[in-house]
C-alpha cells in the first residue's frame, strides 16, 4: 500500500494526464478528466451518456504504479495518479485491438455510410498497423432490417454494446441483445420484436462503426460532403439541439448535438425524420400584392405599403401564428398586435408523448410545436375556433400558419406572412409577404422549460424570401409601430430590452447551448 | 482414493476418503461418519472465529486463483445487508474433474460445506451453481439438499439453531465462461454469463448487487476438516517446505498416464514421484512429452521441468507453471503438440463470452492459425503472429480467458518449436486461403 497523498485541491482530485495537471471532482474517470486537458483517449463501448461497459479495452491506458495497462473508461482519477495515453505500451494495445477489430471486418468503407465518421476508420488512420496479417476467411453474416429506421450490418460490427446499452438502459425497451458467443457472437433482435422505439434511431448515432445504418439516409450522401449548422429541433416543445445537415443546400439528415441540459446526445425518430417540409419547392417565392382583382407579383415596398394600409383600415385585427415561429419574429408581431389593438391566436398539433426513460424530463412531447411558450409569453392564447370571431371588414394576419386556416368569412381581408401560400387563402389575400423556414434564418426558440435556445442558419432561402424577422419587422414600421433592427441577434436585444422575462440575454450570453429565462431561474433560486 | 483406481498409499485422503463408499451419500451414511457435526459447531460460533479458524489454516482457494480463503471470508462484515454465497460448482476447465467427484460421492460434504461457509460470511443464503453436464452430480446434491432440508439441517432453523440456511441447486447450461465468479452470478440471476468489471468486487456488490462470497466446492469442502481438525492438523498435512501452501489438494489426473483419476496428496508432494508413482506414469512402452499440471489454462512443462517441482502453489509456479484448478493433463510422445494446442485453442475460442475485444478475436485467430500449421499450411511468420497475438491478448481483458489461451500457445510455441517448424513447408512464404466460407449464426 503506498500512503495516502494529501490532495492539492481538497474536494477535488489532481491529477497528472499526457504531463498536464487535470483537477476533477473525485469519481470522474479517466476518459473525461482527459477530454478536460483536451487529451483525447481513444474509445468505442464508452459513451458519456450510457453506463459504463468497459469491453472494447481500446480505452487502456498506461497508469504509473499499476500493475497493468487499465481501461480509462472504467478506472476513476486518483490523487496523484499519472496517466499515460500515448506511451508504447498504451499504443502498442490499441495497435492490437484495431488489428483484432479489423481482421473480419470488411473494409467495405467505399461503400459505407459511415466513412468519414467513423471512429473505426479515424483511429485506424491515426494508430492502427499499415498492413493486414490475416490471412484466414473472413466471417460472415447478412444484413439484417431491424425494424424503424434501422439496418444492422453486422460484419462492420464491433460488439461494443452501445446499441444494447440503449435500448436496455435508456429506452427502457430491450430489442437488441448479444447472441452466441466467441468471434461468431452479433448483434441479435429479440424474437418478433422490432427497433420501432420513438427514441430507438439514436442507435445509429451511437454505433461508432458503419454497423447501424439509417434506412432514411442510406446512400444519401458521403459525410464529408455535409455542411452542418446547429439548430434545435422543431418538431416538439421539448427542444432537442440538433444539428442540420444539408448537402447542396438540401437538408439530408437531422442529428442530435449534445446538450445535458436538454436532450443529453439524443434526438427522437419523429424529429431526425421530420425534415422533408424544409426542403419542399413548392414556395411562396416572391411578394404579391393584389392589384384590381388579381394577385400580382409586386416590389417588397408595394407588398408591404399594401398590407401595411389594410391592417390600418381593419374593424379589427387577428393575428394567427404559428407557435413553431421564433422569439423575434413573435415578439414582432405582438408589436403589431399591440399597436393596432389585434388579437393574438395560435393553433396547436397535438401527438402522444412519448418520454425517454433513462434521461430526466426527456420527452417527445405532446405539443408538437416548437415555441407555444414564446407565443404565449409574447401575447398569444390557443384556440381551437380560432377564426370564430371574423367579421366583414376585419383583416386576418396569417404568420406562416396556413394550414391551420380553413374557411373565412366574405369580407375578411388576409395578409400573408409564410412560406407558402395556400390556396384557400387566395380570395382574401391582400398581400402575401414570402419568408423564410427556420433552417433558412436565425432565431431563437423558448421550449416548454423556459429556455431560450438559438439556432443558426442551415441553408439558403428560395428566391426573394427574406428572414421573418425583417419582414415583420418591416411591417410594423410601415404601420408605424416603431422602428426595428435588421439582424435576428439585434432583434433579439430589442426583445430582451422589451420583456422581462429575457432581461439581460444576449446571443453571445445563449451561446449554442442556450439558457433558462432569467425569470424562472430567480423563480427557482 | 483415485476412483476408479484405487487409492494409493501415499495419498492423504481427506476430502477424498470416501470416495467409492456409496453410503457416504446418504444423509445417514454422512452422519455415521460424523458428518455435520462441524456444521452444528459453527452455527454456535461467532463467524469470525470460523474465519479465524480458516485464516490460520491456510487454505486457499481450490477453484484455480489461490486467493486465501479465511480472507476472502473476512471481507464479509456483519453490515446488515443480505450476503450470498456461490459454490462454484461449474468445472468447465478442460482435465478439471475433481469436483465432479465430490459431489458423486460425498454430496452431504458439499452441502455442510456450503452450510458453513454462508454462516462464516454472515449469509443465510446458498446457492450451488452446477455445470450443466454433470447431470448425475446435479442429482446427487439435489437428493442431498432435499434430504437435509427434510432433516431440518438446512432451512429456518438450521439445526436447531435458530439461524437460517438456504441452499439452492442451480443448473448451469453449458458455458465454461459461467465458471468465472462474476459470470457465474450474472448467470444466476438472469442474465447473459459475461465476467463483469471490477471494481466493484464481489464482496462489495456480487449477486444480486448485495456483498457476495464465492467459493469452489473444494474449498468449502476442505474447511469443513480444518474446522473439525484444527488449523495445526491441517498444516501439519502438507509439506513446510512451502507454508503458504497447506493442506492437501485434489489433483485429477487425465490423458496419456497409467492411472488417470483423482489423487488427493499433501501440498509440497514430488511431482515426480506423483507422476511416476502414484500415477503410474506414462501408458506401457511410451514416456511423458508433456504435462499441463494446473488444468488447460496454464502453461506447459516438459516431463524434466515435473522431475524437480512440488505440488503446490509455488512449487509449480518455480517450474514454470500454476497449480491452477488441479486438473494433471499429461501427453506422452505420440502426440502431436501442435494438434493438441489448437484444440485447446478451439476451446477457448468457443467459450470467449465475446466482450473484450483480444479475447473475441484474439482466440478465434489463433486457433485459425493454428489450425491451419497442423494442417500443413503454415508459414514461419504465423509462428511469430501466433506470439504477437498471444500478447495482444494477455493481460488487457476484464477475465483471464483471454491470457489463458495465449497461455498454452507461449509456451507450447517455447518448448515445442521444433515440432510446429515441422509441420511448415520448406521455404513456403505465402498460403492458399482456404476458399470463402461463412460462419453466420
Ligand atoms: C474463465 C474462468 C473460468 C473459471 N471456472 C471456474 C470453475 O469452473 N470452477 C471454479 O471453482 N472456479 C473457476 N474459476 C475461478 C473463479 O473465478 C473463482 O476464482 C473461484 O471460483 C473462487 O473460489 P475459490 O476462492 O474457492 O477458489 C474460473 C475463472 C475463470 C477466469
Ligand atoms: S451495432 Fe454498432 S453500436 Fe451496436 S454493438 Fe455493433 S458496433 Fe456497437
Ligand atoms: S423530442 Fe421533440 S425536440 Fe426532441 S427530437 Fe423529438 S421532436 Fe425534436
Ligand atoms: S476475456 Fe474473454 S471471456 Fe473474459 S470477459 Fe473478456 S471476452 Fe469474456
Ligand atoms: S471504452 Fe473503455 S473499454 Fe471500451
Amino acid at each position: 500500500m503506498t500512503a495516502p497523498v494529501a490532495p492539492a485541491n481538497p474536494g477535488m482530485v489532481t491529477l497528472t494526464i499526457e504531463g498536464r495537471i487535470v483537477v476533477v471532482p473525485p469519481g470522474t474517470n479517466l476518459i473525461e478528466a482527459a477530454k478536460t486537458a483536451g487529451v483525447l483517449i481513444p474509445h468505442y463501448c464508452y459513451h458519456p451518456s450510457l453506463p459504463v461497459a468497459g469491453v472494447c479495452r481500446m480505452c487502456l491506458v498506461e497508469v504509473e504504479k499499476f500493475p497493468k495497462l487499465t481501461p480509462a473508461c472504467a478506472t476513476s482519477v486518483g490523487e496523484g495518479q499519472v496517466v499515460h495515453v500515448h506511451s508504447d505500451k498504451a499504443r502498442e494495445a490499441r495497435k492490437g485491438v484495431l488489428e483484432f477489430l479489423l481482421i473480419n471486418h470488411p473494409l467495405d468503407c467505399p461503400i459505407c455510410d459511415q466513412a468519414g465518421e467513423c471512429e473505426l476508420q479515424d483511429y485506424t488512420f491515426a494508430e492502427g498497423r499499415k498492413d493486414s496479417r490475416y490471412m484466414e476467411p473472413k466471417r460472415f453474416n447478412p444484413m439484417e432490417d431491424f425494424g424503424g429506421d434501422v439496418l444492422y450490418v453486422p460484419n462492420r460490427c464491433i460488439l461494443c454494446t452501445r446499441c444494447v446499452r440503449f435500448m436496455d438502459v435508456m429506452a427502457k425497451d430491450p430489442v437488441l441483445n448479444v447472441s452466441e458467443r466467441g468471434d461468431r457472437a452479433y448483434i441479435g433482435k429479440f424474437e418478433g420484436r422490432d427497433l420501432t422505439h420513438a427514441w430507438a434511431g439514436n442507435v445509429v448515432d451511437l454505433c461508432p462503426v458503419g454497423a447501424l445504418l439509417s434506412k432514411d439516409f442510406l446512400n444519401r450522401a458521403r459525410a464529408w460532403e455535409l455542411d452542418r449548422a446547429a439548430s434545435v429541433c422543431p418538431s416538439c416543445s421539448q427542444g432537442c439541439n440538433v444539428m442540420l445537415e444539408t448537402r447542396d443546400n438540401v437538408v439530408v439528415r437531422i442529428r442530435p448535438r449534445p446538450n445535458a441540459a436538454v436532450n443529453q446526445h439524443f434526438a427522437c425518430d419523429v424529429g431526425r425524420m421530420n425534415y422533408r417540409w424544409i426542403n419542399r419547392r413548392d414556395r411562396l417565392e416572391y411578394p404579391v400584392a393584389r392589384t384590381a382583382n388579381a394577385l400580382t407579383p409586386a416590389s417588397w415596398s408595394e407588398a408591404v405599403q399594401q398590407a401595411a394600409a389594410a391592417i390600418g383600415g381593419a374593424t379589427h385585427v387577428t393575428v394567427l401564428a404559428s407557435p413553431s415561429l421564433s422569439n423575434e419574429t413573435l415578439f414582432l408581431l405582438s408589436r403589431i398586435a399591440v399597436h393596432v389593438g389585434a388579437s393574438s391566436v395560435m393553433t396547436m398539433e397535438r401527438g402522444d408523448e412519448v418520454p425517454l426513460p433513462g434521461v430526466p424530463d426527456l420527452s417527445l412531447r405532446a405539443e408538437r410545436v416548437a415555441n407555444h411558450t414564446g407565443a404565449a409569453l409574447f401575447g398569444s392564447t390557443e384556440s381551437d375556433a380560432p377564426l370564430a370571431s371574423l367579421a366583414a371588414g376585419d383583416v386576418l394576419i396569417v404568420a406562416d400558419a396556413a394550414a391551420s386556416v380553413t374557411t373565412i368569412p366574405d369580407g375578411v381581408r388576409v395578409v400573408v406572412i409564410g412560406t407558402v401560400l395556400h390556396e384557400s387563402l387566395l380570395p382574401h389575400v391582400v398581400a402575401a409577404l414570402p419568408v423564410c423556414n427556420f433552417a433558412e434564418e436565425d432565431g431563437t426558440f423558448t421550449n416548454l422549460r423556459g429556455r431560450v435556445q438559438r439556432f443558426l442558419q442551415a441553408k439558403a432561402a428560395p428566391a426573394q424570401a427574406r428572414p421573418s424577422y425583417r419582414v415583420v419587422g418591416e411591417l410594423a414600421t410601415a404601420l408605424g409601430a416603431g422602428s426595428f433592427p435588421p439582424l435576428a441577434a439585434d432583434v433579439f436585444a430589442v426583445m430582451a430590452a422589451t420583456f422581462p422575462a429575457f432581461t439581460g440575454m444576449t446571443y453571445r450570453t445563449l451561446g449554442l447551448q442556450g439558457a433558462p429565462l432569467p425569470l424562472l431561474v430567480e423563480a427557482s433560486a | 482414493m483415485g476412483y476408479p483406481h484405487l487409492s494409493h498409499g501415499r495419498e492423504t485422503p481427506v476430502i477424498s476418503k470416501y470416495f467409492g463408499d456409496a453410503e457416504a451419500r446418504t444423509l445417514a451414511g454422512w452422519q455415521a461418519r460424523g458428518g455435520y457435526e462441524v456444521l452444528r459447531q459453527a452455527l454456535a460460533t461467532d463467524p469470525v472465529d470460523v474465519q479465524n479458524v480458516v485464516k490460520d489454516s491456510g487454505l486457499r482457494g481450490r477453484g484455480g486463483a489461490g486467493f486465501p480463503t479465511g480472507v476472502k471470508w473476512s471481507f464479509m462484515k456483519p453490515d446488515g445487508k443480505t450476503h450470498y454465497l456461490c459454490i462454484n460448482a461449474d468445472e468447465s476447465e478442460p482435465g478439471t474433474f475433481k469436483d465432479r467427484e465430490i459431489m458423486r460421492w460425498t454430496p452431504h460434504q458439499l452441502v455442510e460445506g456450503a452450510a458453513v461457509a454462508a454462516h462464516a460470511i454472515y449469509a443465510e443464503t446458498a446457492y450451488i451453481y452446477i455445470r450443466g453436464e454433470y447431470t448425475e452430480p446435479i442429482a446427487r446434491v439435489r437428493e442431498a439438499v432435499r434430504e437435509a432440508y427434510a432433516a431440518g439441517i438446512l432451512g429456518a432453523n438450521a439445526m436447531g439453531s435458530g439461524k437460517r440456511v438456504d441452499v439452492h441447486v442451480h443448473k448451469g447450461a453449458g458455458a465454461y465462461i459461467c465458471g468465472e465468479e462474476t459470470a457465474l452470478m450474472n448467470s444466476l440471476e438472469g442474465r447473459r454469463g459475461n465476467p463483469r468489471i471490477k471494481p466493484p468486487f464481489p464482496a462489495v456488490a456480487g449477486l444480486f448487487a448485495q456483498p457476495t462470497t464465492i467459493n469452489n466446492v473444494e474449498t468449502v469442502c476442505a474447511a469443513i476438516h480444518v474446522l473439525r481438525n484444527g488449523a495445526d492438523w491441517y498444516k501439519s498435512l502438507s509439506s513446510p517446505s512451502n507454508p503458504k501452501s497447506t493442506g492437501t489438494k485434489l489433483f485429477s489426473v487425465c490423458g496419456n498416464v497409467a492411472r488417470p483419476g483423482n489423487y488427493e496428496v499433501g501440498m509440497g508432494f514430488s511431482m515426480k514421484e506423483f507422476l511416476w508413482d502414484v500415477c503410474g506414469g506414462p501408458p506401457p512402452g511410451r514416456s511423458f512429452k508433456a504435462i499441463i499440471p494446473g488444468g488447460s489454462s496454464v502453461p506447459i512443462l516438459t516431463p524434466e521441468e515435473c522431475e524437480g517441482a512440488v505440488m503446490d502453489y509455488e512449487g509449480i509456479q518455480a517450474a514454470g507453471s500454476l497449480l491452477g484448478s488441479g486438473g494433471v493433463i499429461c501427453f506422452d510422445d505420440t502426440q502431436d503438440m501442435v494438434r493438441q494446442i489448437a484444440r485447446l485453442a478451439r476451446f477457448y475460442a468457443h467459450e470467449s463470452c465475446a466482450q473484450c475485444t483480444q479475447c473475441r478475436e484474439g482466440t478465434a485467430w489463433t486457433t485459425k492459425i493454428l489450425e491451419r500449421i497442423r494442417d500443413g499450411q503454415g508459414t514461419m511468420k504465423d509462428l511469430d503472429t501466433l506470439l504477437e497475438i498471444a500478447d495482444n491478448m494477455t493481460g488487457k481483458t476484464i477475465c483471464v480467458l483471454s491470457d489463458s489461451c495465449a497461455t498454452p500457445v507461449v509456451s507450447g510455441l517455447k518448448k515445442f518449436r521444433h515440432e510446429f517448424e515441422a509441420k511448415i513447408p520448406k521455404n513456403r512464404s505465402s498460403v492458399m486461403v482456404p476458399s470463402f466460407t461463412t460462419a453466420a449464426a
